[in-house]
């Protein structure tokens, strides 16, 4: 056991920094929030890491990954979130592109492979439905065979920022009859800009459009947009799952989170001293931080775990709720923190911006909407619950 | 002992039940608060056909006899129905100052103006640097001729859009962070060199920025004693405090009813999520905490004319309660709604958002907690040498 930076790894280090400082459209992408971002301002960070080849670190090197041993990553991770980088969206790089090079054909791997690396094609994923959430399995969206097409039936909800995407990976219905729900279900790629497709905003708590309503009325779908066999969908998908969850812990931007909060809580004052010098304040930035470095370990057990072979298990639904509670924590700290000025609302708000008076610090504009914003952490990816029936289920065996 | 209501009391909660129901419906509210107004004068007017806003003022001032109990039961009926309407800057804050400390000539323009819904006051007390120090004051008033000079910024001064009237705190003596040196002033919101930046909150209110550069009033724009208002400004901030106690009874009391029956509506594994018993304590809890509340705000109301330590006393630790209580109601409404508890389009939210900044407003928990012990310690016997 050692928890020293080899060599390799300090000079490592000094050239992400050093490539992120060189290559970070900053001015282009800007520091707003996060989902009022443009499709070019989402992907700008990503086709120029797939141009280097650093945008699918944790893919197999044959398919476009860079061979990083986990603390290369950690520090790639680590780096991008001291930058505060847009980095690349999961639906792609860490949902279907694994089941794309794990189950998928080559003819599929040839097609849908390359964009995704480079950033040029915009995924999204269609699991969830109105009815089927939690218990994902009673999904209803059919897909009925039609030669060599699926013609698909049924409404999506959930599906995040499907208003840029260009493909989607859905679970459909392929076999009403099967004797467990689970076994029913297929795996399909489906364009996003077939006939038949439609996607609605819906609007969330903190005044965003991140995610939508998409519903399919008689898409055909061609049958070589099946990944693996028909009826096999749910194995694929829980592949899925588990590489979603390892993801969620969030250490990297957490950490910065801590550090921009110590910021805040320092310009902040109380009875005419810092915030941060406040002793019920401070401790419950210290008890945050005990949090984050008691999740750190954990995550870096399960990823040194990995790197000899450990698929991500049940182990990674303790990630997905710690990391979800603390992101939590620390969004109401920060909200906390700014007082007052975190009842103004900005977004969409015309002045803003203006030369008038301003209306209380910068930092404090997106204080309460990040808060209200990420109780989602806790309710997506398997809400919470479902992560602690998980580990009841599957490692204490009750 | 006696925790029932009067007649008058369960009337005006009856009736403003009944408004509520019929003319303050979710979809109602929601069009309201994205107008370019962002509330009703007519429901204002409404709620002073219906003695709403003079109702905790004696009769001796025109009002109808009541108090703070009265209030209670207002923002109770607010708190369920989300009301954005300015009640507690107008009536509680202003209102009470003047009921407290108000000369006859004050009382005759302005406190029956306030009751009749002619004027309308918001109440300018924080500020950019203060927190939720009530003698953090920068905002200076210098003595000119026979009236005085305001200078300053006053911050998230809600209401104060739709205000004809501010209530201003501001420095006549002594230095930033002083209680003494402290005075009380009545500002039209016309006057000259009284410039405010409008904008909307995060919970479907309206606030602004109040500047205050170079404007004259009078010397009978003060309210009580020149130099000496911290008290009474203590007390109308807490008579608030206890008003928003009241409120977020009302939301908490509706988020958890709407969470209790989501949940038997919503089947995931073939079964309501409301038979599942981790939910099912959790909206137990929720249920506790929402009782915990109604207890503390009655206690906090009804000391509110105690001496001074006991009504502060009284009136934090209702705060401290109802802070904590918010937050967990509030947090665990949205994640029993599951993804639908996200969704602007839902109530729900909108009582969560309501709940998170009631503890942002007069003071949030670590702050009641810390004036709590303080006075707690000043209690204690000395120690023996
Ligand atoms: C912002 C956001 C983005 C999302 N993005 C996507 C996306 O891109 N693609 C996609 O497919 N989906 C997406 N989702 C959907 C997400 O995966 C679901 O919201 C989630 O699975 C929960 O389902 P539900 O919302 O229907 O809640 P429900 O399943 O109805 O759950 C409601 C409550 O009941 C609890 N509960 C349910 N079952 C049990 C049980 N057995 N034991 C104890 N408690 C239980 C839940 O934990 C929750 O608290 C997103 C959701 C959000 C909020």
């Amino acid at each position: 056991m050692n928890l020293e930076f080899s060599p390799e790894e300090v000079a490592f280090r000094k050239e992400v920094r050093q490539f992120i400082a060189d290559n970070y459209p900053r001015d282009f992408i800007g520091d707003g929030a996060r989902d009022d971002l443009s499709r070019e301002q989402f992907l700008a960070w990503h086709k120029i890491l797939g141009e280097k080849g650093w945008s699918v670190p944790s893919w197999p090197v044959e398919y476009g990954g860079t061979g990083w041993t986990p603390t290369q990553k950690y520090i790639w991770s680590e780096e991008n979130a001291r930058a505060d980088t847009i980095m690349p969206l999961p639906f792609g790089v860490s949902m279907v592109g694994p089941v794309i090079y794990t189950f998928g054909n080559d003819e599929q791997k040839a097609r849908h492979l390359p964009g995704i690396r480079s950033g040029d094609v915009w995924w999204c994923q269609g699991y969830s439905e109105p009815g089927a959430g939690s218990d994902l399995a009673s999904l209803k969206t059919t897909a009925v065979r039609d030669g060599d097409h699926y013609i698909v039936n049924g409404q999506k909800t959930w599906t995040t920022l499907a208003q840029h995407a260009d493909w989607g990976f859905f679970l459909v219905r392929t076999d009403p009859d099967a004797a467990k729900p689970q076994e029913g279900i297929s795996f399909l790629l489906i364009d996003m800009n077939s006939p038949g497709i439609e996607v609605k905003p819906i609007i969330t708590i903190d005044g965003g459009h991140e995610v939508n309503e998409t519903w399919l009325t008689d898409v055909r779908v061609p049958v070589e947009n099946l990944i693996g066999e028909e009826n096999k969908g749910w194995t694929y998908a829980k592949f899925l799952l588990a590489h979603e969850r390892s993801g969620i812990a969030g250490v990297a931007r957490s950490k910065r989170g801590v550090e921009k909060l110590k910021e805040i809580a320092s310009t902040e004052l109380l009875d005419g001293e810092p915030l941060i010098r406040d002793e019920d304040f401070s401790r419950k930035v210290s008890q945050l931080e005990i949090d984050l470095s008691a999740l750190e370990f954990t995550e870096l057990r399960t990823l040194a775990g990995e790197a000899q072979g450990k698929g991500p298990g049940p182990e990674s639904s303790i990630l997905k709720v710690k990391g979800t509670e603390i992101q939590q924590r620390l969004t109401e700290l920060t909200m906390e923190a700014v007082g007052n000025y975190a009842a103004p609302y900005f977004r969409g708000f015309p002045q803003a911006g203006s030369n008038e008076y301003p209306i209380g610090p910068d930092y404090a504009h997106a204080a309460a909407p990040t808060y209200f914003n990420m109780r989602k952490t806790s309710i997506y990816g398997g809400s919470n619950e479902i992560q602690r029936n998980i580990i009841s289920k599957m490692i204490l065996g009750l | 002992m006696d925790f029932n209501f009067s007649e008058e009391q369960t009337m005006i909660r009856d009736s403003l039940a009944r408004l509520i129901r019929e003319k303050y419906d979710f979809d109602t509210r929601r069009g309201v608060v994205n107008s370019d107004a962002g509330w009703r004068p007519e429901m204002w007017a409404q709620f002073a056909e219906l003695g709403l806003l003079m109702a905790p003022f004696s009769e001796e001032d025109g009002g109808l006899g009541g108090g703070a109990v009265d209030a209670m039961v207002v923002m109770e009926e607010f708190g369920k129905g989300l009301v954005v309407e300015p009640y507690v800057p107008c009536v509680v804050c202003a209102g009470g100052a003047l009921k407290h400390a108000g000369s006859e000539a004050q009382k005759q323009e302005y406190l029956s103006a306030i009751m009749s819904g002619e004027k309308v006051f918001a109440f300018a007390y924080a500020e950019p640097r203060g927190r939720y120090d009530l003698a953090d004051l920068e905002t200076t008033a210098t003595k000119s001729g026979a009236g005085y000079t305001l200078n300053g910024h006053k911050a998230v001064v809600i209401g104060a859009p739709w205000a004809s009237h501010l209530l201003v705190s501001a420095r006549t003596a002594g230095s930033r962070r002083e209680p003494n040196g402290i005075s009380l002033f009545i500002v039209d919101k016309s006057a000259s060199g009284v410039v405010t930046r409008d904008y909307p909150t995060v919970d479907g209110r309206r606030a602004s920025e109040v500047h205050f550069e170079n404007v004259s009033v009078p010397a009978e724009a003060v309210v009580g004693e020149v130099d000496g208002a911290l008290p009474l400004i203590e007390r109308v901030a807490d008579e608030a405090t206890a008003a928003l106690c009241a409120e977020a009874c009302g939301t908490m009391g509706v988020a958890h009813k709407m969470t209790v029956e989501y949940s038997q509506q919503r089947k995931q594994f073939g079964t309501p999520i409301g038979k599942f018993q981790v939910l099912q304590h959790r909206m137990v809890d929720m249920f506790m905490e929402h009782e915990q509340s109604i207890s503390m705000t009655y206690m906090a109301t009804l000391k509110l004319d105690e001496p001074e330590t006991e009504r502060k006393k009284a009136v934090s630790a209702a705060k401290v309660r109802i802070g904590q209580a918010g937050r967990f109601v509030g947090q665990e409404a949205i994640q029993i709604h599951g993804g639908m508890g996200m969704t602007e389009e839902l109530a729900v939210g909108h009582y969560f958002k309501r709940m998170t900044m009631i503890d942002h407003e007069f003071g949030n928990v670590d702050h009641h907690l810390k004036r709590y012990t303080a006075l707690s310690a000043e209690e204690l016997p000395a120690a023996a040498e």
